[in-house]
């Protein structure tokens, strides 16, 4: 990287890195995992004058299921939800999720935080968060918020967050017993942004119905998408082939892709369609057989 | 070969011996240009054009000198000075250093800041104003050559088209007659996409000029040292340059693959600057600049056309292409052909009657032409004849691997004489072809496909049985610039018996100081860990034409072997003198001379070596030396035969590729171990055109995918399971019986996976789909032939 001149500040308190922030304003980025940001420097898009690491705050980085709710510190790196047992044996999207961001260079330095915080609609921790209908806790001068998932993205690369705030942590309603999740992407090569992904997460009741289900569409959007219309449909049946096929019909109406160098907005419709149903079939097989 | 005739501790051909590079590459020990820091060194960073064509108004340098640590902004204007803003390429052609007046494509070279620092450099390219007026640019050759496309080298006097040249081989008549009395006709159009050498070390220098001594010396990622040295002497001569006080150093490089052999315009401003100034410059480009503006490779657009009789016998084939040159024919081919070794497109058939031709055209795109992994063009000519085989295998609804047996040039045919003109020195390819067939389970796949398309899944078979053209090359038709396409090796044997040999040849990867070894170890006996091999300094080294179009082994290889037997025959005499006997009575094994008919009277290499310099036959120069330039009789022709297995994805198009099966024959293997790995690389970087990389320019002529986040390496995960294995059919001609073998898969990889795809989609009424074939494209088919599943 050959970046021109900034400052580098490394805060030991989530506080100072806050006043740092409002100290800074737009001139300041808030350097996590950098693998965004990084590249960005590198092109000289973006040019900041200070960059504030919070690598060095402690606390924020853990993964562990309290209260009801799984909460991942933002600092958490990709690989640590990969390597975690709690992970993988109860949230299957996840795993499948951190398994298909970039490459395991990438995944050792990458946050959560930082995959959700940039607003990029090709990252895919954004859909499988709508999935499993996570929110985010970000802290300001005035103390901690809370935003749902699904008020965070607000616009292309932006989201909720404001200038002097950072992403702390991110909390998940804890996965109810016969539930089951996937994240099918597809991409040009390992380490690609996603043609199109779909991340679901659904749990059953006792007498085989879906009681409740997300699916979030990844890159099909200028802001990451949920498909309304495909998890309405599902919401209170007994899935069926017919149902299944039903809703990835109705997720690629939900999606709004471009055509680029990945493919028409019609392949990329397409790939949702199918993307959906193979994420539902693959969801309902995992809450079988943890059941 | 059966196996190797010398010991282990020899260590001659056919050993697998580890490569003696690796010790310090694995470390993290090699020395590339970036590795080179000099006293006082400064840092050139590069201003491109953001237009693929438009005037430059003005370069306003002020803002960029003001930084502190800049040095200098170098401009047209300036090189001007020096008459050094432009520069002949190696294909004749002309090219700018740096512009006047115009930028021809996107990322051009504009000016070069030289600082302190490579960071100061960067700032100061920032703080550089040009005012541009953009103008329309010609991207499409097709668009090119139309009568009212506007002019693009306007500073060529006189010229009043796109047109760079038209070449053709072969008779046209006689053809054409062909054509008219044959049973069957196939046409298809076969495009070639413009692609990249994505080698891992980008290209660079360090420039020094010694004011003192008036001597340049230039660290520089190039493939062709020697030949470096004399370009440089012709175009900088006029401003006291002298071949004498030039002095080009290729330290250990990165990948060159055929983009390390152009001279870019960075290196020469690069040199300038030094000499200007007085002080070291290094210029190290980043990988977007490299993938940008370097030389392309590719981007053929062919009309081929083959003709048959109703039994499947190939009467006559033709191909008509478009070749994209971009801003200027900056291609490497040698002088007499301008297409390269394209006429090898009759391939591995007998057809007897064949007629190419080729029209170049200039367009708004980097310049180049260059012979990626591949020896000059053949990558084009073999997808051509490759794909077009399977066309007409379709037609006649034969099985390509039948149609193949059918024309073959059979083992007797050689050497056979080519429609085209070659001369093709050994081949043995049915026994190939059996082989890949016989390795793959090639009856039980088809009737596996059988099924397979009666449920309705897509599965394809691919094959290609491709001859290759290498070791350019002799000298009475190849020259690059007028000189001569030899190569050379210098051996000393010192009187320890140990020995260092140098050549004009330059590994980027090859494994040249492990081979070369292994080859003076069969021919003089001495362990090859003793021999120390040296490239790449022109001050050092025998000239010779570099390393590229798998030349290597057929002209510097056989180069080592005949210094060799220059060795032994000097050897010979000391022996002889040593043991009391007469020449005649002495016979050579493996690392001695000995008396026919007794054994025990004997003087080995290492003997015989010290008495070169301790006790000399009286009349007999001192010393233990050879020199050899090899120019070779003909060229080497390796074969292969490849079988891909493809699965395709009937939603969403993703082709994967279950088996690969790769025969190769190169002749006798020198490292076993190095051939294989060769034969890996190449796979792969056959695999990358055929399904991920495309260099795609949008109607402006900007670049859609300047990065590797858009251009498609492929990695580890999406490489399948080489399976790779060899037979051996020896060259007649070269003294080892060896032939190049780097660029074989390289060329024959992507029509077995394009034929492997179009197989799988036939019975939709699929002939052919170009390459890369990505799911994208392959989705596109379902939807057009109404397959959508």
């Amino acid at each position: 990287m050959i970046p021109p001149p900034y400052e580098y500040l490394n805060p030991n308190q989530l506080s100072e890195a806050i006043s740092l922030l409002q100290k800074h304003g737009e001139e300041a980025k808030i350097l996590a995992g950098g693998h965004s940001l990084i590249p960005a420097m590198k092109l000289r898009f973006a040019l900041p004058e200070y960059l504030i690491d919070i690598s060095g705050i402690e606390g924020m980085d853990f993964l562990r299921e309290e209260e009801g709710q799984l909460r991942i510190g933002a600092m958490s790196r990709e690989s640590s939800l990969e390597e975690s047992e709690l992970i993988s044996e109860k949230y299957p999207l996840l795993l499948d999720t951190a398994k298909m961001i970039a490459d395991p260079q990438v995944r050792n330095m990458a946050t959560v935080g930082g995959n959700l915080a940039h607003g990029d609609p090709a990252n895919d921790h954004p859909a499988a968060m709508i999935a499993l209908r996570a929110r985010v806790v970000v802290e300001g001068p005035n103390g901690s918020r809370e935003i749902g998932i699904d008020d965070f993205f607000t616009d292309f690369f932006t989201t909720a967050l404001q200038n002097n705030e950072i992403l702390t942590e991110i909390k998940i309603p804890a996965a109810p017993p016969n539930s089951g999740g996937s994240y099918q992407k597809i991409e040009r090569k390992v380490g690609d942004y996603a043609a199109a992904a779909v991340a679901c997460q659904l749990s059953f009741d006792a007498g085989g119905t879906i009681q409740q289900i997300g699916i979030g569409l990844t890159n099909v959007g200028p802001i990451p998408l949920r498909s309304n219309s495909a998890e309405d449909h599902l919401r209170g049946q007994i899935p069926d082939d017919s149902l299944i096929r039903e809703s990835g019909r109705l997720a690629a109406e939900d999606c709004d892709p471009v055509d680029d160098l990945r493919g028409s907005a019609e392949y990329k419709r397409d790939l949702v369609n199918e993307l959906t149903q193979r994420a539902i079939k693959i969801s309902i097989e995992r809450s079988e057989r943890g059941s | 070969m059966n196996g190797p005739k010398t010991s282990v501790e020899v260590g001659g051909m056919g050993h697998n011996i580890k490569r003696k590079e690796d010790a310090r590459f694995i470390r993290g020990q090699g020395k590339y240009t970036d590795d080179v820091v000099l006293p006082g060194m400064l840092h050139m960073d590069i201003v491109r054009s953001p237009y693929a064509y438009a005037k430059i108004k003005s370069i306003n340098t002020d803002n960029a000198m003001a930084i502190p640590g800049v040095h200098a902004v170098i401009t047209g204007e300036v090189l001007e000075g020096y008459n050094l803003h432009w520069m002949p390429t190696l294909m004749s052609d002309t090219q700018m250093v740096l512009p006047t007046d115009t930028v021809m494509y996107q990322s051009q070279e504009v000016a070069a800041v030289i600082a302190d620092d490579r960071y100061i450099a960067a700032d100061g390219v920032e703080a550089v104003e040009v005012e541009y007026e953009p103008m329309q640019a010609v991207v499409d050759p097709f668009k090119a050559m139309e009568a009212d496309a506007p002019v693009l080298r306007t500073d060529k006097e006189g010229k009043t088209d796109n047109h760079i040249w038209h070449w053709e081989t072969g008779d046209a008549e006689k053809t054409e007659e062909a054509f008219q009395a044959a049973d069957v006709v196939v046409k298809e159009k076969v495009y070639l996409p413009r692609i990249h050498v994505a080698s891992i070390e980008t290209c660079g220098c360090v420039a020094s000029f010694d004011p003192v001594e008036g001597k340049l010396t230039v660290w520089m990622t190039t493939q062709a040292p020697h030949a470096i040295r004399t370009v440089v002497a012709l175009v900088a001569g006029h401003v006291g340059l002298s071949e004498e006080k030039i002095r080009i150093i290729s330290p250990d490089i990165g990948g060159g693959f055929g983009g390390k052999v152009p001279v870019y315009p960075g290196y020469v401003i690069a040199i300038a600057s030094s000499v200007v100034i007085g002080k070291p410059v290094k210029w190290v480009e980043d990988r977007s600049e490299n993938l940008q503006a370097d030389s392309f490779a590719r981007d053929y657009h062919m009309d081929v056309e083959l003709a048959a009789s109703n039994s499947g016998k190939m009467e006559a084939l033709r191909i008509k292409t478009v070749a994209d040159h971009g801003y200027t024919d900056a291609a490497a081919n040698p002088s007499k052909y301008p297409a390269g070794m394209f006429s090898i497109c009759t391939g591995s058939y007998d057809i007897k009657n064949a007629f190419t031709e080729m029209d170049a055209y200039y367009t708004n795109k980097p310049p180049g032409g260059i012979a990626y992994r591949c020896s000059f063009r053949v990558t084009e000519a073999v997808h051509a004849i490759e794909r077009i085989v399977d066309v007409l295998a379709l037609k006649l609804g034969r099985d390509p691997a039948d149609l193949r047996m059918q024309n073959f040039i059979q083992p007797e045919d050689f050497p056979y004489q080519s429609a085209l003109g070659w001369e093709y020195d050994s081949g043995n390819y049915p026994r190939a072809l059996k082989l890949a067939m016989e390795k793959i389970g090639y009856e039980e796949l088809r009737r596996e496909q059988k099924e397979k398309r009666e449920r309705g899944e897509l599965m394809g078979i691919g094959i290609s049985s491709f001859t290759e053209i290498v070791g350019a090359g002799p000298s009475k038709d190849f020259d690059i610039l007028g000189i001569k396409m030899f190569d050379s090796c210098e051996l000393r044997i010192h009187p320890t018996g140990k020995a260092i040999a140098r050549f004009g040849t330059k590994s980027q990867g090859q494994g040249h100081e492990t081979t070369y070894a292994q080859i003076l170890a069969e021919e003089l006996g001495i362990p090859s860990s003793q021999i120390q091999i040296e490239e790449g300094d022109t001050d050092t080294a025998p000239y010779g034409l570099g390393t590229y179009a798998s030349r290597s082994t057929p002209t510097a290889g056989a180069a080592a072997a005949k210094a060799a037997h220059k060795i032994r025959e000097k050897a010979r005499k000391i022996a002889a003198h040593l043991l009391e006997a007469s020449e005649e009575d002495l016979e050579w094994e493996v690392g001695k001379f000995f008396v026919k008919g007794s054994p025990e009277q004997a003087k080995t290499i290492q003997e015989i070596a010290f008495a070169a310099y301790t006790n000399h036959p009286q009349g007999l120069e001192p010393g233990l030396e050879a020199t050899h330039y090899y120019d070779p009789p003909n060229m080497t022709f390796p074969f292969g035969s490849y079988i891909c297995v493809v699965d395709i994805d009937r939603k969403t198009g993703e082709i994967k590729i279950r088996r690969f099966v790769a025969i190769d024959d190169c002749g006798n293997i020198i490292n076993p171990m190095i051939v294989e790995g060769q034969i890996h690389g190449g796979l792969t970087q056959g695999l990358a055109p055929a399904m991920y990389e495309e260099l795609i320019y949008d109607e402006q002529g900007n670049i859609l995918n300047g990065s590797f986040m858009d251009y498609l390496l492929p990695t580890s995960v999406e490489t399948p399971n080489w399976e790779t294995e060899q037979t051996i059919t020896p060259s007649p001609h070269h003294p080892l019986g060896a032939k190049g073998v780097a660029e074989s898969p390289t060329v024959g990889a992507p029509p077995a996976i394009a034929n492997a795809v179009v197989d799988a989609l036939s019975h939709l009424g699929v002939e052919n789909i170009d390459i890369p074939i990505t799911p994208f494209k392959v989705w596109q088919v379902f939807q057009e032939k109404g397959a959508a599943a």
